[in-house]
């Protein structure tokens, strides 16, 4: 059960324990964790799942994939740092790992 | 009050063979039976082919998933020449970036996105309350009125008249534009009419933009497209078709869920109680409202290469229709889809926005608009009685509605 943090665009911060496997959008929506929606549910079609990562776990993050990049590139201040939450499925690897939270999801 | 709705019965439309079935019959939609029809493709087929019809042959993507998949896989399924399943003459066509592919699509997106992203409309937020709290302290009382002109109609014509810093005392000019283009000409005359129509509002617009071209850049829809290096060399058709594209995805959307949200609510009494007895529940019940309307029944896309979905060929030029209507209700994905049900879990996780590169641009500002109306309604009118049938709009495509008398009474 890697514990990650979500911090908040106010800066409230959340500390979430999910079980290796669940996708970081999920754990989020799961746990009640205000400024991520999931509209799609998960399919990488919406952006409503907009993190930004911290640049030392950006790596372990992975690559994007072409769709992640087109959908990103439609959300609001997007950053190098951006992911969608929905396409980062998390391992024991992700350990404290922090990501923060855009002012909105468009 | 008794609430009849006109039903087709389920012998009748079971009766019709299945490859007769045409959803797109604007029919349907007047009558109030289309749920019934598609209902019958989701069960019997979920990808059907319909040979005949007005539009010229087209298949129906009926379930959830599939729309999904369709729609966020824009190489195969392209949204170029239209969204519509009507096919304008060639001469006629309007380009707009809702109907064009990547990357020009994308340029032009990200143009406007800005004026409608989530720190701009709280900005904006203070605005429209103002403009809601207005609107509805003007509302007569103990009267019969039409619920669609005085309050949908009035709200998103002013908010589009604010979007675009439009002359505030013209403001009905939008309605009327976005009617013309929303309108289906068939004959010779009714293009003519819609091409004069549309060229008065470019001619309007197009001062607008000189005003605003030679002056600093300002927070509106019109400046930013002429400031914008996407968007300030656009022919005037294109400056038109973007123009015709937000006026009409910002006005007869946001509207039909106005005026669907008051009748939903009147049509299941139990809903209405629980909203009076907890106000917080609006922003759910937005969306809740945006999937049981679906204000847009559908967006058209054109099949680049095969592609079988559940063992049917759709052919590379054939017409594809994604039923976002039909998908909201369905049940093996939405719960008890066909109930109204303002406390839904996952209720934000409806179709009606569309997904992928084209999803709605606008979905907050219209959240928002019908959020803040209802808080404002609740603290002044506990009811607002529908007090006849709507009248609905005869398209198949802008699910929605003429007239909705009502009154509220003190
Ligand atoms: C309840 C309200 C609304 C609904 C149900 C709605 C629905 C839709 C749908 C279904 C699409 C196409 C999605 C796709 O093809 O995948 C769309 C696109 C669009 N909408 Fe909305 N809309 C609403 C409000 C608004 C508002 C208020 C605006 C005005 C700012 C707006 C502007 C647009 C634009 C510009 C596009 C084109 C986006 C693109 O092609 O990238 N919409 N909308
Ligand atoms: S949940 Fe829709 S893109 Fe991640």
């Amino acid at each position: 059960m890697p514990k990650v943090y979500f911090i908040e665009f106010s800066g409230t911060k959340h500390e979430v324990s999910i079980p290796e496997g669940t996708a970081l959008m999920r754990a989020a929506v799961g746990h009640g964790v205000p400024g991520i929606d999931g509209d799609c549910g998960g399919q990488c079609a919406c952006a409503t799942c907009h993190v930004l990562v911290e640049p030392e776990w950006l790596e372990q993050t992975g690559t994007k994939t072409e769709m992640e990049t087109s959908m990103l590139d439609f959300a609001d201040s997007t950053q190098n740092i951006s992911r969608l939450a929905c396409q980062i499925a998390l391992t024991q690897a992700f350990e404290g790992m922090t990501v923060r939270m855009p002012d909105g999801q468009h | 009050m008794a609430m009849i709705a006109p039903r087709t019965s389920r012998d009748e439309i079971d009766a019709t063979p299945l490859a007769a079935l045409d959803v797109s019959d604007p029919k349907h939609f007047v009558d109030g039976t289309m749920h019934a029809y598609f209902e019958r493709l989701r069960r019997e087929a979920p990808v059907h082919y319909c040979k005949e019809s007005v539009f010229g042959p087209y298949w129906s993507i009926t379930k959830y998933h599939d729309i999904m998949a369709v729609d966020a896989n824009h190489k195969a399924f392209s949204s170029e020449p239209a969204i519509t399943l009507l096919d304008p003459p060639s001469d006629k066509v309007l380009p707009m970036f809702i109907a064009m592919d990547q990357p020009k699509h994308d340029e032009q997106r990200k143009a406007v996105s800005p004026i409608v992203a989530p720190g701009n409309l709280a900005n904006l937020e203070g605005l429209i309350r103002k403009r809601v709290i207005d609107i509805i302290e003007s509302l007569p009382v103990n009267e019969t009125f039409n619920w669609v002109e005085r309050v949908s109609i009035e709200l998103t014509t002013q908010m589009l008249a604010t979007l675009f810093n439009f002359p505030f005392e013209d403001r009905r000019l939008l309605t009327h534009w976005s009617d013309v283009a929303t309108a289906r000409p068939v004959t010779v005359e009714q293009w003519e009419y819609r091409e004069t129509e549309l060229s008065k509002c470019l001619e309007y617009f197009v001062r607008l933009w000189n005003e605003r071209v030679n002056a600093s850049p300002t927070f509106d829809l019109v400046s930013m497209l002429a400031h914008a290096p996407a968007t300030r060399n656009m022919p005037p058709r294109e400056y038109l078709g973007n123009l015709i594209l937000l006026i009409v995805g910002g006005n007869d959307t946001t509207r039909n869920s106005i005026t669907g949200g008051l009748y939903f609510l009147n049509q299941n009494p139990c809903e209405y109680d629980k909203l009076r007895a907890n106000p917080g529940v609006i922003s759910n019940m937005v969306s809740e409202i945006i999937r049981y309307q679906t204000p847009l029944a559908y967006m058209r896309r054109l099949a680049q290469t095969d592609v079988v979905i559940r063992g049917q060929r759709i052919r590379a030029g054939d017409k594809v229709a994604m039923w976002y209507v039909s998908g909201n209700r369905d049940s093996d994905v939405i719960p008890d889809a066909d109930r109204f049900w303002i406390d839904r879990p996952n209720a934000r996780q409806h179709l009606s926005f569309g997904f992928g590169i084209h999803r709605c641009v606008g979905n907050r500002l219209g959240e928002m608009q019908i959020r803040i109306l209802w808080e404002e309604i609740l603290k002044r009118y506990p009811t607002v009685e529908v007090v006849g049938e709507p009248t609905r709009v005869p398209s198949s495509f802008v699910n929605g509605y003429l007239t909705l008398p009502v009154r509220i009474s003190r």
